[in-house]
């Protein structure tokens, strides 16, 4: 998105696109549709997209964040991919279990469990 | 917010822009923090307040100016705090929300916040308009020995 920072630290690996999110706060609205938007563009450029979100920087995190990623959760599922979600603070994870989405969401601890996950 | 205590809210008008939440919320940790109130206690209060003003301003005020302001007040003390948000709004009935837990409802896209709300904090209660949220927060590293 020209003229607008990137919020996403991005890698790709083995066709494995990395994802690693420069907010320590996703909380704000605006925020989180330009996450939604950025992630769903690398999503669209992929055949069969095989992506991990990872968590490391992120201290806080909402219910409309988990909103978006559930949308990219379908975009990724609509195209046959897989995604998965990793460096989870423990009081981030807690946020997950309250709302029972560990069981949408494939979550492992780390970035390297997550590509072998994927390969 | 009755009696004496009444006196010693701070209250703060905020109006639907991200600095200004950020501004609100950050002065309620802060008066946590003068408490020493333990990191997983900052995390929960913090994403309540999030998520309620959040609730307020997008579906309370929908169709309202964007200047349209929240109150907020809270009163923080060693073991809980107490917490008031009321917008402007017509209100609504927290019942009417689908369980966001069930199977069905699991990528629903909203109704997460205020199951949040209910699970970090000790009470979470509407007042009968559905424009007022009333929420309770108790330190959990405190005991009391009786």
């Amino acid at each position: 998105m020209p003229g607008q920072e990137s919020r996403l630290k991005v890698r790709k690996v083995d066709g494995i696109v990395q994802v690693e999110f420069v907010d320590r706060n996703i909380l704000d609205e605006g925020n989180i549709q330009s996450i939604g938007d950025e992630i769903a563009s690398l999503i669209e450029a992929e055949p069969t997209p095989r992506i991990i979100l990872s968590f490391t920087n992120v201290e806080h995190l909402s219910s409309a964040a988990l909103g978006t990623l559930i949308t990219i959760n379908n975009k990724v599922r609509a195209k046959a991919g897989q995604l998965r979600l990793s460096n989870i603070d423990p009081q981030i994870y807690e946020v997950f279990a309250i709302t029972k989405l560990n069981k949408l969401f494939q979550i492992v601890p780390t970035v390297p469990d997550a590509v072998r996950s994927l390969a | 917010m009755t009696g004496h205590d009444a006196d010693n809210f701070v209250r703060v008008q905020i109006i639907n822009d991200a600095a200004a939440i950020e501004q609100a919320v950050s002065g309620v940790v802060a008066a946590l923090e003068r408490h020493h109130y333990p990191k997983a206690s900052l995390f929960a209060v913090k994403l309540c307040l999030h998520e309620a003003l959040s609730n307020a301003f997008r579906h309370g005020h929908r169709g309202l100016p964007p200047s349209t302001p929240v109150a907020l007040a809270y009163l923080a003390s060693p073991d809980h705090v107490e917490i008031f948000i009321e917008d402007r709004g017509p209100g609504f009935d927290p019942a009417s929300v689908p369980d966001p837990t069930l199977d069905e409802n699991l990528e629903r896209g909203s109704g997460r916040g205020l199951l949040l709300i209910n699970a970090y904090m000790a009470v979470a209660e509407y007042s009968p308009a559905g424009n007022a949220l009333h929420m309770v927060y108790r330190r959990p590293d405190l005991t009391t020995n009786t």
